[in-house]
């Protein structure tokens, strides 16, 4: 269970990485990605990254 | 002999009165913090330069004129940047533009994204940046939605100027313009975003006020949206105690990808936009010298030299001349003290309230007529009438969009079109054919009076004109 950022679509504002509250959004490359094996899906609740995201369809189930 | 009353019993012309204020009206406090600022004041920007870094590029709210994936060199418009910085590259750059620019008097950080949601980026560079040049002033933008939790460190740090955008009151008009807010870890939509937003907006401009910090609004003007609401808004602003209001045009166009862009809705003509700043004269002084700059506008207000200073130019070692820094403010120091007595001259004259003089000036600065018609990259109108001289905002010649090329006009045409309502253009000096074309459209071109000061020279020719024009005219 875990989200991924679709790179072509990350305009790398990196307001996901500092609102995830697992720490598991780093920059990579010129984007950003997820690090699957950290990431809650924020444990039920709307997900964060996908709540601050201004690029729709940008955060998706990976 | 000249005498400072002579100011002050109406000799002063409007412009000196109005956002344009200039030291001999304004309080000595007040004064000390615009009077280097060229947004915060529209003398200063004859004078002064500003940049912004594009350090804080997250944002908490989305706005329908903006679309976070855009990037175009040829572009010139708020939130638009070439390159994103580190905090680290942005001081840099910071420096590397104060060594070669003397003018550099404000640093801003203004998008993209939110200066305070970003506020860790912003602060970093910020405290850098003043660490190696003392001299600066930092002023930021923001959204207001973050304001509230850093109005304690803003006053801490020295910032002094912070601009919110504030695009409604009623919430119901915020629901047209902010599709979503992201507040407190939780994204909000619709009717509670905006009420969210709008309380959060009116919060912290409560607190900057409190503690002596100027807060300049901006509007966006949206046709059909909020046009007749920016009266209201502009009203509330200066109850609640805002520095300046400034309305700005909506700019739309399918091809920015944008909310607005996409759906056809349309940015406001001219007539439009100043229909609504004089409906707001009166209350909350206004800024009519805004040029709508980029996220990384490096230069005086009027240009941009953004494109000379890119991380890949900036020079490997940078030392800042303070001396070189220091000369050029007490010369500017020596300038303004030229122009306010030359200001002093102007008096309102004894003629018909309902002459009026339109001119467009082509100047590069120093608030002369300097600049050569052909090299004049924008104009700036003013206005001459019986009560004094007042400027009415710049218009830029040319709006180099993506799409390139000229077009089926020549350049000259539209600079005629441009400037179609003016009645005279004053220049430093202009070619015969642009000066056969703006006469046959009724433009008189003068270079009589290059060189000299602008507002003492639009007085003069107002006299001149209301002189030679028959007494019943």
């Amino acid at each position: 269970m875990a989200y991924k950022i679709v790179a072509s679509q990350c305009s790398a504002c990196g307001a996901c990485e500092f609102e995830c509250p697992n720490a598991a959004i780093a920059m990579k490359g010129d984007g950003f990605a997820i690090a699957a094996a950290k990431c809650t899906e924020c444990e039920g609740e709307e997900p964060r990254c996908i709540g601050v995201c201004p690029v729709e369809k940008t955060i998706v189930k990976a | 002999m000249m005498s400072p009353n002579l100011t002050a019993s109406g000799g002063c012309s409007a412009s000196a009165c109005g956002s344009a204020a200039a030291p001999e009206d304004m309080a000595p406090e007040v004064w000390a913090k615009v009077k280097n600022h060229p947004c915060y004041s529209e003398e200063a920007h004859h004078y002064f330069a500003r940049m912004h870094v594009a350090v804080a590029p997250a944002c908490n709210i989305q706005c329908n004129y903006c679309n976070r994936k855009y990037d175009c060199a040829n572009e010139s418009r708020p939130g638009v940047v070439s390159e994103r910085l580190t905090p680290e590259q942005g001081v840099r750059k910071v420096l590397a533009v104060a060594a070669s620019v003397p003018q550099l008097s404000v640093l801003g950080i203004a998008g993209p994204g939110d200066a305070l949601y970003d506020w860790k980026k912003t602060k970093a560079t910020f405290d850098a940046v003043v660490k190696e040049l003392p001299d600066i002033k930092l002023c930021l933008s923001t959204n207001g939605l973050a304001l509230p939790d850093h109005v304690d460190e803003i006053v801490a740090m020295n910032i002094d100027h912070v601009t919110i955008t504030i695009n409604m009151i009623d919430p119901e008009i915020g629901a047209k313009i902010y599709p979503w807010i992201f507040h407190q870890h939780k994204r909000y939509e619709g009717l509670e975003a905006a009420r969210i937003l709008h309380e959060r907006q009116m919060l912290g401009l409560d607190m900057l006020v409190a503690r002596g910090v100027l807060v300049k609004v901006n509007s966006v003007l949206i046709p059909g949206v909020n046009d007749e609401h920016l009266i209201e808004v502009n009203r509330e602003v200066k109850k609640r105690g805002a520095f300046l209001h400034n309305v700005m045009p909506l700019i739309s166009d399918a091809a920015h990808g944008t909310h607005f862009g996409l759906t056809g809705q349309r940015g406001p003509t001219a007539e439009e936009l100043k229909k609504v700043q004089d409906a707001c004269e009166g209350g909350t002084k206004l800024m009519r010298h805004c040029r709508q700059c980029r996220a990384d506008a490096v230069g005086m207000l009027g240009e941009d030299r953004g494109q000379e200073f890119t991380l890949d130019k900036l020079p490997e070692t940078i030392e800042i001349d303070f001396a070189r820094r220091e000369a050029y403010r007490r010369q500017i120091e020596a300038k303004r003290e030229l122009a306010a007595f030359a200001r002093m001259e102007v008096k309102p004259m004894e003629t018909k309230p309902s002459r009026v003089l339109t001119v467009a000036v082509a100047t590069k600065g120093d608030n002369l007529i300097n600049q050569h018609f052909g090299h004049a990259k924008e104009f700036l109108i003013y206005r001459a009438d019986a009560l004094g001289v007042s400027f009415l905002g710049a218009r830029k010649i040319d709006d180099q969009y993506c799409q390139g090329g000229l077009g089926e006009d020549s350049s000259l045409s539209r600079i005629v079109a441009l400037i179609r309502d003016c009645d005279a253009m004053l220049c430093a000096k202009i070619g015969g054919c642009p000066w056969g074309e703006l006469a046959a459209a009724g433009i008189e071109p003068i270079d009589d009076y290059a060189h000299e000061f602008i507002e003492p020279s639009i007085a003069a020719l107002y006299a001149k004109r209301c002189a030679d024009a028959p007494a019943d005219a």
